[in-house]
């Protein structure tokens, strides 16, 4: 493979990721969202404070709060995931990228690395955006970059939203259909992670699953009910996103366009 | 040129393509011709290395598809089923296949001049008319100015404006020495453009024939033959070795004779006719002929409850 034929196709995935309208949808959504709904939980737990209990006011994390939106605008992140990918199946385009570029793995590479990139930066932007915002909303309970370990959240709330439409691009080349995706997707991401991570009988291993361990990087105060720390957790959704990824490129090569 | 040999698809256990051979040569447009179902669209998929062989293999100027580079500068394809974002604009839907072939930008222009798009290269296709969905289509396929083109039922949909205009680039590109090969279902519009034929039913190969000597072969004639003296001219016929069948009419139809040879035997046998012509089975019959047992689909005349 040489590098001006991956380069050339690297520019023809750009061409195809920015020529859609729903790329600037997603993206766009996934900032709003999370910006928006974190600045609303800090402004509510700003007001609301002197309810908390105690304990939870001495393990109140700021950093965390701020990027309370992010439950929310993540499935934008994965609406844009699924649509870069999966609608390449649904369109027919797929025979038309094929037919140019029948170099089935590089077409991914491609196709993956241009998304990712547009993701981890509009990702970046998000994150320093609902840190900066939410703290500004949370007055005298605020924290900054130059505190320990802020940083490293909120550099890591970027890489969590890469991440995870990464992790959605390898499950929608599995399943090749956008509505199959986002009937897994969705639904896993919005409540059955959630509750598997929070009902006692599974919480061990709810604690596993990419969100869950992935989100774990945003957290500033360390609560002590995580087996393993922020970096080995994004570790642990790396896996999952490398192991989606894997499936859909067996799935690509192996089956008919 | 493409080679095709021994080219197999099954899925699970059933046979869409069994063990095609044929070559398509440059310089004539080739015909590729069979009832719904029998294989046509399964074929070109493997052509293009999007569907995988379960034998067999094609060769695009002696290379598979996959050891192509800049495939799209080798072969062009219309495919049946579209294959463009409807979001996209024609424009960039162009522009991404071009880059990744590293086809010169002027050339999307050209291509975009020469389907009659360029008024609505900055539209999105979800608002196309069919006829402008193929136009696309084709645009997609002259891009890289491939000497090889593929066209999967290439009329359909098009209005007599559109027909009349992909017939005539056809065999335009044909003339210019390239390789292209066409598919339909229907016998009549590959008459009129196809020089050279290959029919498949089934998925196995029927013909792989000029379509002169298809025509020769296939489009049988016989002689009809009507007399007042049914019976005398039937046995004068048959006294000379032929097999008259009687028609609704009254006449015969003699299979095999020539009009010379049937009148110089009615006129031996003192025989009044009334009707002495040649009757030519249209090729449309020809390939209904030939490809008859091979239709996946079949309907069936009467009444009869005949269920499966």
């Amino acid at each position: 493979m040489s590098w001006d034929e991956t380069r050339r196709v690297l520019l023809s995935e750009w061409t195809k990721i920015r020529s859609v309208r729903s790329t600037v949808w997603t993206l766009a959504a996934a900032l709003v969202v999370t910006v928006a709904l974190g600045m609303l939980i800090c402004l509510l737990v700003r007001n609301t404070f002197n309810e908390l209990s105690p304990h939870e006011r001495m393990t109140f994390d700021p950093t965390l709060t701020s990027f309370a939106g992010t439950s929310l605008g993540q499935l934008a992140m994965i609406a844009f995931g699924i649509l870069v990918v999966a609608g390449e199946y649904s369109t027919g385009m797929i025979r038309a990228s094929l037919s140019a570029v029948p170099r089935r793995g590089l077409l991914m590479f491609a196709k993956v690395a241009v998304a990712t990139a547009l993701a981890l930066a509009v990702g970046m932007v998000t994150s320093f955006l609902a840190f900066v915002l939410g703290q500004a909303l949370l007055g005298d309970h605020r924290t900054n970059l130059g505190e320990p370990n802020v940083l490293r959240a909120v550099f890591g709330g970027g890489l969590y939203m890469g991440l995870i439409a990464l992790f959605a691009m390898g499950v929608a080349w599995m399943l090749r259909s956008p509505m199959l995706s986002f009937g897994v997707l969705i639904p896993f991401f919005f409540m059955i992670s959630g509750i598997l991570a929070n009902v006692s009988a599974t919480q061990k291993l709810g604690r596993y699953l990419p969100d869950q361990a992935g989100s774990w990087i945003m957290s500033v105060v360390n609560t002590g009910d995580r087996p393993y720390g922020p970096w080995a957790g994004l570790g642990i959704m790396v896996l999952w996103v490398a192991a989606a990824l894997l499936g859909g490129y067996l799935v690509l090569r192996r089956r008919d366009a | 040129m493409i080679e095709l040999s021994d080219l197999t698809k099954r899925y699970g256990a059933k046979t869409a393509v069994e063990g095609l051979t044929f070559s398509v040569r440059p310089g004539v447009v080739t015909g590729f011709l069979g009832p719904n179902g029998a294989g046509k669209s399964t074929t070109m998929r493997m052509m293009l290395g999007l569907d995988h062989p379960t034998d067999g293999e094609v060769r695009i100027d002696g290379r598979r598809y996959a050891e192509l580079r800049d495939p799209l500068t080798f072969i062009g394809a219309l495919l049946e089923a579209r294959s463009v974002h409807p979001g996209r604009t024609a424009y960039h839907h162009l522009q991404c296949l071009a880059q990744s072939n590293g086809i010169p930008t002027r050339r999307i222009d050209e291509v975009l001049d020469l389907v009659g798009l360029t008024a609505v290269a900055r539209k999105r296709p979800k608002g196309f008319s069919l006829g402008m969905g193929q136009r696309l289509g084709i645009a997609s396929a002259m891009l890289g100015d491939p000497r090889i083109l593929m066209f999967d039922e290439p009329v359909n949909g098009l209005d007599p404006e559109g027909i009349h205009w992909i017939r005539n680039l056809m065999k335009r590109l044909a003339a210019e020495g390239r390789t292209v090969f066409v598919s339909s279902h229907l016998m009549s519009e590959m008459a009129l453009t196809a020089e050279h034929l290959v029919v498949i039913g089934r998925g196995r190969l029927l013909a792989d024939t000029s379509m002169a000597r298809f025509i020769e072969e296939n489009a049988r004639t016989s002689v009809r033959v009507r007399s007042p003296e049914p019976e005398r001219l039937r046995e004068a016929l048959e006294g000379a070795g032929l097999a008259p069948a009687r028609r609704p009419d009254g006449g015969f139809e003699v299979e095999g004779g020539d009009t010379a040879r049937v009148g110089e035997l009615a006129a031996e046998h003192r025989v009044t006719l009334h009707e002495l012509s040649v009757e030519r089975a249209s090729l449309e019959e020809a390939f209904m002929r030939l490809t008859h047992g091979t239709v996946e689909y079949q309907a069936h005349d009467g009444g009869d409850d005949e269920l499966g």
